[in-house]
């Protein structure tokens, strides 16, 4: 192996806990939470920001996990797929993927669902426009869907928040 | 979710459900467009097939919980790297790994001579090796496998890897493919070119039917090829145990191919292997046969005694490729004046890329659907595939018939133009009847094409977009078939296509063993949903388990549009006995005969007096105390007599085909020659829709994916290389870059497929790419001849139709009128 | 997987700091922000810095602040997306909103900084590529070679300013302050590119971009930027025209600048453009003259998507689309 820089140890704060975990500082946020976390649920389809699977949140952001690096997620709240779901209930948006179909192969699923997350969390009871939500989910590649029962299980989850929020 | 109301439905009943659960009806049923539908859109009698449902695997989809091979991790796991040749043509004269050896936390090494069995995914053409052992033939041609403790050092050992080539010419386009003094790609003493396959098919009195018509056209198109792209890179983990036994997780569509060829390559007895497909990340046809990085790494799993995982980069999926053919064709079509075809001579040039694949089929498959769209009453075609130094070409969604059928519906808009005859009208007047059989002996049965052009012009207006005429708005439309499944297995045997155990728990729970491969195409829900109906319990109720070949029977696996028709009716079959044992047994308890027993919501009952009903936990147990364990198998084979007799005969055939008609309106930009398509109409004859929603999205899905060929995907080379091998450069259309879309299921009810389903996996895609050059056509009043219609492509094919050239000046505007400003 | 070569991370928290641990790892080492042009690059080992100094924590560096007299100041670490949503930037440079919001894709958008994409790297599709395509290209000379692939006589990298944000400053009359171990200099971004793909920024190793200062805009002005890519996200522009115009209460233009970016390695300003327009009340056909001149000064090469003919046609489409959209 060539001489690799020591790894550090980091405290993360990822879906909600407190973990310590050490790596190499040349690791990826994507390679640290699927490799050294074990949360497999984030994706990764090219590794170079050229399809928005491995999207995650840093701070409630969405942003690629395989141009992250994992050391400058210190102190910054991590959100996974994982840690979507408020304990056995599903985020609405997942619900609603699963309702609609928008999910095919599943793959791309995960990090369209924190791209999503990220909006319907954002908006605050407000209705959305089909360009809002297209605009918010254009970092994400679908290459079964054709994207259309992503953009009406982001809006059914929309519809649903907003009636939440009102009742 | 998307409404529905133009879902046509079946007006004949459904007396394919008795007590016995499993006799096919031969009645001929009627179609009916825009008929009353239930409120659900189900037809009555269903309680499960024909309701949309969330798939009963959505939920790991969207919890992030299925695990991909990628996902699967096992202690003393080793990372695995493949060393790709640099050469697109060149004799490898050595391979040293000896430095590479002595890279701390490399393991082991493997080169072409430690794994020289060659195989092919067709026992037609076996010319691979899983690491090239003489020659290197593409750039991107594995050449050697290193295993390390990390993918990181696998990868720094890779360049410590010496490789002597010695390079060849190398052969980068169909023209180059056929000429007589360029050296062989692959060795064929029969040959002095570098052709793979000829055919040569001619049914039918061509000299009669051309000396018939009235009038002939000729046209030529070019195809450009392009790639699946999967989201999910390929992956595999092997792992070999101190039991001699060797399993092997990979993304595959075809778990039961890889096992055949793991165990040819391997030299191991298949009994030793076991094939595991996880949930695939997409596949559309890219991962239908054994790839190199599954078999080495299962070598090298079996050689260090430690699992072994190789996920390939996304540069290395599009070497992998087996994609969309780039296919030139010539066609020429004699018509009467009313447009019925006399004649057709279809000529197809595939570049095949560095290896056969399914490539002997893919040529085949060019020529052979021509027939069972329109009436075609005398056929030529000649087919011809040839190697070149590229990445292998395969199958992609529509498998063959996808570029013919750019290339004939967009030269049948050029007829009907000449003859002034409306494209739609011209169409349904020369589509092939329900029933019939084809010039090249193909059975039709169900058939529901005019249902479908007649569906899709109405719903957008067709006739009277299509009339006006405005520069830069174009409506197209465009119709297809699709196989639901090839009738021929790949390799020769007359055993079932597919197989299926339904198994009964003592909790009332079903169990359904089947060896499809889940891709996204919604096989395991449809499995469930097929068990559920025939045994009147709740789709998630039954589990699924798939694509395993130590637990599963046979499936041939994902492709050819084969699950539903296929693993569908070997299921149904399966739970249909198991319904049958249970029948009996509750009927004594109900005190009723066997043929009145019903299956519903869970509960086994007399059809006659429904209260009169045991619930299905109870009706099971009962069953199981009186015959012991419940189980029922089932499988499938395409029945005899759905094809000619005649050498080649075994490419095109299929139990039944499902059809489509696209309309595609598009606004173009005259200045930049871009095209925006603004809706997507589909049609698609399914036979039945055993989940809506799903079939809805195969349609979108289909349509996506044609949008991506028909505007902007090409798989393209510069200097011996993949010019683009990267997803940002290779343009897959974004969601800002989709129409919306309007599926239309149309309901055959196909008298042989499970419950009167078809497909709806690659059939949608293929109207999709000639709906939109014609309806460019409309649009700009000529026409671009090839794949992709790139804003580039319409500006040339406008300048050449105003009679200029691309033009870089022009002229000086006159001066403008300017006053003085202070600096 | 491709994975990052193995360099070890240093944290600067303050500017002062960064520079003192620039000067101390010379030139093993790279300052990065977000890392979202650096890191693709760096996995398909275009660099393999020893040593990343990385500038995100350095917090005061994220700000922008508009003021009526003083104009617009940036913190070079302001996201992308900060500055495609600031209210006072959409209002007084639309184009510079426009232009960091149609960079690639929200994600990059909302990590990416305006320090790293006016300095995003020089793009050619025979440079942007894994080590080993590059291997059996026989390399470039941006990266391990001796010849340009794209211009084998060219005596310079002919790689791509690619950045969306670049031509917009330029047309804004907008400078940096780079900060370096010699103190602090300023340099207009017109004059902080170079025609040369692998010197093509006016930045010494060792030195950073940390505020970007646009100038109060006369009365009058309005701008646009208009880029041509193959999709309606992720891609970089193939050509990108950002265009100011200031006009008077009469609607005569008094000043106007046209910048083409992606035809080149550093965005070219159009002055023919702009002396077709200044003196005219904008009439169609001084639109056509400075799209005309744009067109003229526009010399793509074979190194992105599409082609150098219709790259070059789109120039003159753009810059024309871009006034009127102004103009109107």
């Amino acid at each position: 192996m060539s001489v690799a820089p020591p790894k550090v140890l980091l405290a993360m704060h990822v879906n909600g806990a407190d973990v310590e975990c050490a790596f190499s500082p040349s690791k990826t946020l994507l390679e640290v939470v699927r490799e050294d976390l074990g949360l497999t649920g984030t994706k990764h389809g090219c590794e170079m920001g050229h399809c928005g699977a491995c999207t995650v949140l840093v701070d409630g952001v969405p942003v690629l996990s395989c141009l992250e690096l994992a050391v400058e997620a210190e102190g910054r709240e991590v959100t996974t797929v994982e840690g979507l779901a408020r304990g056995a209930e599903m985020h609405p948006v997942q619900a609603a993927f699963a309702e609609c179909g928008a999910a095919q192969c599943g793959y791309c699923t995960p990090g369209f669902l924190m791209s999503a997350a990220a909006l319907l969390d954002g908006a605050d009871g407000r209705t959305l426009t089909q360009p809002e939500i297209a605009e918010a989910l254009a970092g994400n590649l679908c290459r079964c869907t054709g994207y259309t029962k992503i953009i009406e299980a982001v809006a059914l989850a929309n519809g649903r928040m907003a009636e939440q929020s009102r009742g | 979710m998307a409404e529905r109301d133009l879902r046509t439905v079946s007006t004949a009943t459904n007396p394919d459900i008795d007590a016995a659960g499993f006799t096919v009806d031969s009645a001929v049923s009627s179609i009916a467009i825009a008929a009353p539908a239930t409120p659900a859109g189900k037809p009555e009698g269903f309680s499960v097939v024909g309701k949309s449902t969330p798939k009963v695997n959505a939920f790991a989809a969207v919890t992030g919980a299925a695990i991909f091979a990628d996902d699967v991790v096992l202690p003393r796991m080793l990372h695995g790297k493949l060393l790709r040749s640099t050469k697109p043509h060149a004799r490898l004269i050595k391979v040293d790994c000896s430095r590479a050896l002595e890279l701390p936390g490399v393991v082991a090494v493997a080169t072409g001579a430690d794994i020289p069995v060659r195989y092919g995914i067709l026992p037609s053409s076996p010319d691979e090796t899983v690491l090239a052992y003489d020659t290197v033939r593409y750039v991107g041609d594995p050449i050697a496998a290193v295993v390390a403790d990390d993918e990181l050092t696998a990868e720094e050992a890779l360049d410590l890897i010496d490789v002597t080539y010695e390079p060849l010419p190398s052969i980068m386009t169909i023209d180059a493919a056929l000429r007589d003094d360029l050296p062989q790609i692959h060795a064929n003493p029969r040959r002095t070119n570098n052709v793979h396959k000829e055919v040569h098919l001619e049914f039918g009195d061509m000299g009669a039917g051309f000396a018939d018509a009235d009038r002939i056209f000729e046209d030529e198109y070019f195809f450009e090829g392009n790639t699946h792209a999967p989201m999910e890179e390929h992956s595999v983990v092997a792992a070999f145990g101190a039991d001699s036994k060797l399993t092997i997780w990979a993304s595959t569509q075809t778990p039961h191919y890889l096992h055949r060829i793991a165990a040819q390559v391997l030299e191991m007895p298949a009994s030793r292997i076991r094939v595991i497909a996880p949930p695939v990340g997409g596949g559309f046809g890219g991962k239908t046969e054994p790839f190199a990085h599954e078999l080495a790494a299962a070598y090298l799993s079996c050689k260090t005694g430690r699992p072994v995982k190789i996920t390939l980069t996304r540069q290395e999926v599009f070497y992998a490729h087996r994609g969309r053919h780039p296919v030139k064709m010539r066609i020429k079509t004699g018509v009467k004046r009313d447009g019925t075809i006399t004649a057709c001579h279809l000529q197809t040039w595939l570049d095949g890329g560095a290896y056969g694949s399914y490539g002997v089929a893919t040529t085949y498959y060019t020529g052979a659907l021509s027939t069972v769209t329109y009436k075609i009453p005398a056929y030529k075609f000649d087919g011809c595939r040839v190697f070149t130094n590229k990445p292998p070409c395969g199958p992609k969604r529509g498998h063959g018939t996808t570029q013919p059928r750019f290339a004939f519906e967009c030269h049948l808009d050029a007829i009907a133009d000449a003859l002034g005859i409306d494209a739609a009208e011209y169409r349904k007047r020369i589509a092939v009847d329900p029933h019939s059989t084809t010039v090249n002996g193909l059975r039709i049965t169900s058939c529901g094409l005019r249902e479908c052009i007649d569906a899709a012009a109405m719903r957008t207006d067709y006739a009277a977009k299509r009339a006006r005429k405005q520069k830069g708005k174009g409506i197209g439309i465009a119709a297809s078939t699709y196989l639901c499944g090839a009738g021929l297995p790949i390799y020769w045997n007359e055993m079932p296509h597919s197989g299926a155990i339904v198994k009964v728990d003592r909790g009332g729970g079903v169990t359904v063993y089947c060896g499809t491969s889940e891709c996204g195409q919604g096989s395991e829900h449809m499995l469930a949903a097929i068990v559920a109906e025939t045994l009147g319990i709740d789709v998630m109720d039954v589990r699924v388990c798939s694509g395993d070949t130590d637990l599963t029977p046979v499936d041939l696996g994902s492709y050819s549009s084969r699950v539903t028709f296929m693993a569908g009716n070997a299921a149904r079959q399966a739970a249909a006995r198991v319904r049958s044992q249970i029948a009996d047994v509750a009927a004594a308890k109900l005190g009723i005969a066997v043929d009145r027993v019903g299956f519903a919501l869970r509960r086994v009952f007399d059809v006659d007096k429904p209260e009169n009903a045991i619930n299905f936990l109870e009706a099971a147990q009962a069953t199981e105390a009186k015959l012991g364990t419940i189980a029922g198998v089932g499988s499938y084979a395409p029945p005899p007599g759905i094809a000619g007799d005649f050498k080649g005969s075994g490419v095109g055939p299929s139990p039944a085909y499902s059809y489509s008609a696209c309309v595609a309106e598009v606004d173009v930009d005259l200045e930049t020659g871009a095209v925006t398509v603004e809706k997507i109409t589909l049609a698609h004859d399914v036979g039945r829709a055993i989940n809506p929603d799903s079939v809805e999205g195969q349609i979108e899905g289909g349509v996506y994916m044609g949008l991506g060929e028909a505007l902007m995907e090409e798989q393209i080379f510069r200097a011996g290389e993949h010019k683009i091998p990267n997803l940002l450069d290779y343009k897959t259309p974004t969601i800002l870059d989709m129409p919306p879309v309007e599926s239309i299921i149309i309901e055959t009810d196909d008298a042989e497929g499970p419950f009167g389903a078809k497909e709806a996996g690659q059939g949608p895609l293929n109207p999709v790419i000639p709906a939109i050059a014609n309806a460019v056509a409309d649009a700009i009043g000529a026409r671009v001849y090839s794949t992709p219609v790139t804003p580039e492509k319409v500006l040339k094919a406008l300048d050449a139709a105003s009679g200029g050239v691309l033009r870089l000046r022009k002229p000086a505007p006159p001066a403008t009128p300017r006053e003085p400003v202070a600096p | 997987m491709m994975r990052l070569p193995p360099f070890s991370y240093r944290p600067a928290r303050s500017v002062a700091e960064a520079i003192a641990l620039l000067a101390e790892h010379g030139l093993d080492a790279m300052p990065v922000s977000a890392g979202t042009d650096l890191y693709a690059n760096m996995k398909q080992r275009l660099f393999t810095p020893k040593v990343l100094v990385g500038l995100r924590p350095i917090r005061e560096l994220r700000f922008i602040d508009f003021d009526e007299g003083r104009g617009l100041e940036i913190g070079a670490l302001s996201t992308l997306t900060d500055i495609a949503r600031n209210d006072a930037i959409r209002a007084k440079y639309p184009a510079l909103a426009e232009a960091a919001g149609a960079v690639s894709t929200p994600q990059l958008r909302n990590m990416g900084t305006i320090g790293g994409n006016v300095c995003v790297d020089t793009r050619c599709n025979y440079y942007n590529q894994n080590l080993d395509w590059r291997k059996a290209l026989g390399y470039c000379m941006k990266k391990d070679g001796d010849i340009c692939r794209v211009a084998p006589s060219s005596p310079k990298c002919v790689a791509v300013n690619s950045s969306d944000t670049a031509p917009v400053l330029i047309a804004f009359g907008a400078s940096a302050r780079i900060d370096g171990p010699s103190g602090v200099t300023t340099v207009p971004f017109a004059d902080f590119y170079r025609d040369d793909g692998i010197r093509a920024w006016a930045i010494r190793p060792g030195e950073i971009i940390t505020r970007i200062h646009v100038p109060k805009p006369a009365p009058g002005t309005r701008s646009a930027y208009l880029k041509l890519r193959l999709r309606n996200s992720f891609d970089f522009p193939i050509v990108g025209v950002a265009a100011m115009v200031a006009t008077d209460d009469r609607g005569l233009c008094r000043d106007a600048r046209v910048v083409v970016n992606a035809v080149g390695s550093r965005p070219v300003v159009v002055d023919g453009a702009a002396k077709a327009l200044i003196g005219t009340h904008l009439e169609a056909s001084a639109l056509d003259e400075a799209a005309e001149a744009a067109f003229a000064a526009a010399k793509p090469l074979d190194n992105t998507s599409a082609t150098i003919p219709y790259r070059k046609r789109m120039v003159r489409v753009y810059a024309r689309r871009a006034l009127e959209r102004i103009a109107s």
